[in-house]
């Protein structure tokens, strides 16, 4: 495939992938808005403020963060067309996403030991929901990550390979902008019983 | 094949832009944990500031992670994004007016009333 | 052993195929139907050719033609729930029950409501888009073939799966859209909302994928020179249809997810104690339904932009104005979703606001109609079957928005909401508005896809019986809902003295059947005499817009030669220049058949029937089948063919 080709594929793709995440932007904000009005449905159970380790999210927080650094990394290393470095890059962005889904998983079965299920209140379905669909994009990234990484193990930084890590990355910061509200309206405000 | 054809014409990532983004994102998010975490301000002006840090950490990201208003013309990106903020602010913040306000009819009595019988049932 | 029978079956029993004459009645029918297009594909030796030509294929147009079969039937089905909605309450009067048990009925309206939104008008829609939109851009395929295939078959999945609980269990008995606590486990603890929910689940997912793939095409697929005020009218108001779909359809998803959990995971979203909020649930679902209304009805206006300026052979008027009003109702039905329920305790700001929003939204509607009859003035106007559509359609469907703008004034519409005031508000919106518009536009590109023209006199009768017995059907709904009749009710006294209105509706629902019945006709003898219809030229009715400039049926590839484009109705104006240079034909690259979107669907399905009948084995079969599904062909690199530039030349040359 020619230049202008392969040039016109990456830009409608990109756009539609871009489109593709607005709708999962508005998918956040329904469920954002779920918890906000829920958020105060405890039933006679614990909110927030009792259940919520600051030190803990705050450690998830910069796991995650830190994680869409090493991503970009990634990405400026295809630019150079640098296959071993965008690999390492990606390893690196895997490791420290899984330790940040561990984390997460972990206080989940905290939360379900202590009987805070999300089956206790309108307050802990939310919650539960919310943070755990990240979770699930979390998951989801990650598999695509080990995919990737494996095609481009296989057959280098082609055309194919360099957009399909453009859609990775997009997804990936994605992610962490996500949190960055979960963070403040779950966790932060939820600590200081807003 | 050049460098440039690689991501064509999207954007172009560079190192500066990730470390400015990743430094600032880590200053924004300790700032609002210290803040909450140390009680350093109360109440409202607490909620107002947390958010801010929010909210600008992500038009931080937004740009130095994610690239977006740097394409060059037409910003389709833009303009998508653009329309989904206001269909979220809308929404969300509509939610949040009607759901609160389906007490209006009720007294003060009759809203304590049904919270205490919805607790500990 | 039953431990055993439990893990394999879950909660699925024989008891889920018992059912009473009428549902047995209906599971016949449909399994002899099936029955006999199985024969009938064995007999004529039709299997591979069916796989290969239509399955397995990424081209919009066989799609297209997909969708709307699909829809058709689901129409019949519907329909047929219709007819008897009407024959209950026009007998069930007094001592006299009907022959519907409550909880029956209850299942048809909700089956009828769901069917006719998600499966009729959805798929009516998303079919004229993949047959249209392409050849309408100058465009050869989609941006996305690959999503654009699954998305069809996740549709036809999600219609499958709700045909399915007819046979095995039952369907929801909670009205099209579920309010709990209704349809909680509580009150609800059957199959029929887990059906209910998973066959939107994945015909939502698959509309959602749709409306991507469409914006992204129409906002980078355009011919060269086609900016976007030089396209055609149709695109514009699909453009504003899936801005819609883009921003409204993750809403539901999310809703319906919500509900799912509460009946699957035991959480308390929406659920009457434990911290719920059933009427989050509300608010939720119709700041996705009231957009989802206009993501039906402007593709629909789109089409008699089309079918107006060709039939009055003028420009359509006012393009600028009509652009404008398209936005004007995407971004005001975003602000109007209250109107829904005013009745449910807000206080008089907050109704008042979204009260004056929906007044509002008639303005630029009333835009478009003026234009269409501004077109339409000193045009040497042209009454084949489109435009009777269309007639059909300016006097039904502004009476109807007249009664909805009654009752956006909050004060009315607690006295006309949940009455069959508002029952026959909505059905004129959608069968004037929504149906009339696509069977136009059904009737108006038909000849492009398949090379002959449908014969117009059924379609004309067709038209006759629809607009008449539409107005038989729904007058004495009118006239009911403000003598205060209550909607969904199986039974009314007849002290109230109701039964003559019921029995002049159900004589327009038979002749709305017969309507039916000419178009059936329609299509068969249309098929039959097709040699004497045939679309030789490829432009059987002097059109205005690129799709014209193709033959008829347009080959997979659409245009040999990308086609170049300066001004509006661009192949007008090519004809009266007549400019006939020598084409410079070039390879063409096509993407291959694949049947991954097919088994997609199918896993999804799998998944969906797992959850609602608790098997838990079958679930992780079904979403494992999806993910590798995915993984498989998002590693294939080798997904398109190309047809050589000389093939395409005989390709042409033997047309």
């Amino acid at each position: 495939m020619k230049d202008e080709e392969i040039a016109k594929t990456t830009s409608k793709t990109i756009f539609g992938f871009w489109l593709y995440i607005m709708t999962d932007c508005v998918l956040f904000a329904s469920l954002f808005a779920t918890y906000a009005v829920l958020h105060n449905n405890t039933f006679g159970g614990p909110s927030g403020a009792s259940l919520f380790s600051m030190p803990y999210v705050l450690v998830e927080t910069l796991l995650l963060l830190t994680s869409s650094f090493t991503c970009g990394l990634a990405v400026l290393a295809a630019q150079s067309q640098r296959k071993n470095q965008v690999i390492g890059w990606f390893g690196a962005t895997f490791v420290l996403g899984i330790s940040f889904l561990a984390m997460e998983l972990t206080e989940f079965r905290h939360l379900v030991m202590d009987g805070n299920s999300w089956r206790r209140s309108g307050f802990l379905s939310s919650y539960f929901t919310l943070v755990g669909t990240h979770g699930l994009h979390i998951t989801v990234g990650l598999i695509w990550m080990v995919v990737l990484v494996a095609q481009i193990r296989r057959k280098g930084l082609t055309p194919n390979n360099q957009r399909r890590l453009t859609l990775l990355s997009i997804f990936w910061h994605f992610l962490d902008l996500v949190w960055i509200f979960i963070f403040t309206i779950v966790y932060l405000m939820g600590v200081v019983r807003i | 094949m050049s460098q440039q054809s690689n991501i064509a014409g999207q954007e172009r990532a560079t190192l500066t832009s990730y470390i400015v983004g990743f430094v600032t994102s880590i200053v924004l998010t300790v700032e609002a944990y210290l803040l909450v975490a140390h009680h350093l301000i109360e109440g409202k002006s607490l909620a107002a500031a947390v958010a801010g840090l929010a909210i600008t950490q992500f038009l931080v990201q937004l740009f130095f992670f994610l690239h977006l208003g740097r394409e060059t013309k037409p910003r389709w990106k833009l303009l998508v994004f653009g329309m989904m903020l206001v269909v979220v602010m809308i929404f969300v913040f509509g939610s949040l007016w009607i759901m609160s306000n389906l007490n209006y009819h009720m007294t003060p009595k009759q809203i304590n009333n049904y919270l205490n019988s919805q607790d500990g049932l | 052993m039953m431990l055993f029978a439990n893990l394999l079956w879950g909660r699925l029993t024989l008891n889920a195929f018992q059912h009473d004459p009428i549902e047995m009645g209906g599971v016949v029918s449909m399994v002899i139907a099936i029955a006999a297009i199985v024969v009938a594909l064995f007999y004529f030796k039709r299997w591979g050719w069916l796989w290969r030509e239509w399955l397995t294929s990424l081209d919009p147009k066989k799609i297209g033609v997909m969708y709307i079969i699909v829809a058709i039937v689901m129409l019949l089905r519907a329909g047929v729930d219709a007819a008897m909605i009407r024959a209950q309450q026009a007998l069930s009067s007094g001592a006299n029950h009907g022959f519907l048990t409550s909880d029956h009925f209850q299942q048809i309206f909700t089956a009828h409501g769901t069917i006719m939104i998600f499966f009729v008008a959805m798929g009516l829609m998303f079919g004229l888009i993949n047959l249209v939109v392409p050849l309408q851009l100058g465009a050869r395929d989609v941006a996305f073939p690959f999503l654009n295939a699954t998305s069809f078959w996740l549709y036809a999945a999600g219609a499958v799966l709700v045909n399915v609980s007819l046979v095995v269990g039952k369907f929801a008995a909670t009205g099209w859209l579920a309010y709990p606590p209704l349809s909680e486990l509580r009150y609800s603890p059957g199959v029929g909302v887990d059906y209910w929910i998973w066959s939107l689940q994945i015909a939502g997912i698959g509309s959602l994928l749709s409306g991507v793939n469409f914006f992204a095409t129409i906002i980078k697929l355009r011919a060269k020179g086609m900016t976007l005020m030089k396209m055609p009218m149709f695109c514009w108001s699909v453009l504003g249809a899936l801005t819609l779909v883009v921003f409204a359809f993750p809403i539901l998803t999310v809703t319906l997810t919500l509900l799912a959990l509460d009946r699957s995971l035991g959480m308390h979203f929406f659920t009457a104690g434990a911290g719920g909020n059933a009427m989050m649930y509300v608010n939720l679902i119709w700041a996705w339904g009231h957009p989802e209304v206009y993501i039906l009805i402007l593709p629909a206006f789109g089409v008699f932009s089309e079918v107006v300026a060709t039939f009055s052979r003028k420009r359509l008027f006012g393009y600028t104005s009509m652009v404008w009003a398209i936005w004007a109702i995407v971004a005001l039905s975003f602000i109007v979703w209250l109107h829904h329920f005013f009745t449910m305790g807000a206080g008089a700001d907050v109704n008042a606001f979204f009260g004056i929003m929906t007044m509002i939204i008639a303005i630029p509607t009333g835009v478009k109609i003026f234009n269409w009859l501004f077109t339409m003035y000193r045009g040497r106007i042209w009454f084949a079957s489109p435009m009777l559509w269309f007639m059909g359609f300016v006097f039904l469907f502004t009476l109807g928005g007249v009664a909805g703008v009654m009752m956006g004034m909050p004060p009315v519409d607690f006295q006309l909401h949940n009455s069959l005031f508002l029952v026959a508000h909505f059905h004129t919106m959608i069968v004037s508005g929504v149906l009339f518009g696509y069977f136009a536009g059904l009737t108006y590109w038909f000849p492009k896809i398949f090379g002959f023209k449908l014969n117009e006199r059924p379609g004309k009768y067709a038209f006759w019986c629809w607009s008449i017995g539409f107005v038989l059907a729904f007058t004495p709904l009118y006239i009911l809902g403000f003598l205060g009749a209550t909607r969904r009710l199986d039974h009314y006294s007849a002290s109230l003295g109701w039964q003559p209105l019921f029995i002049v509706a159900a004589i327009g629902g038979a002749v709305i059947a017969i309507g039916i019945g000419f178009q059936i006709l329609q299509l068969i003898v249309s098929i039959w005499q097709r040699n004497s219809n045939l679309d030789t030229t490829g432009d059987p009715w002097n059109g205005r817009t690129l799709e014209w400039s193709t033959r008829s049926p347009a080959p997979a590839y659409n245009f040999a030669v990308l086609p170049e484009v300066a001004e509006r109705d661009a192949f007008w104006i090519a004809k009266k220049t007549k400019k006939t240079d020598r084409p410079a034909y070039a390879d063409i690259v096509m993407p291959k058949n694949t049947s991954l979107g097919i088994v997609i669907a199918a896993f999804a399905f799998l998944f969906s029937f797992a959850v609602v009948w608790h098997i838990l084995w079958l679930g992780v079969v079904g979403l494992i089948g999806v993910v590798t599904t995915i993984i498989l062909r998002i590693s294939d690199d080798e997904t398109e063919y190309t047809i050589k530039a000389s093939e395409i030349a005989k390709m042409e040359a033997e047309s």
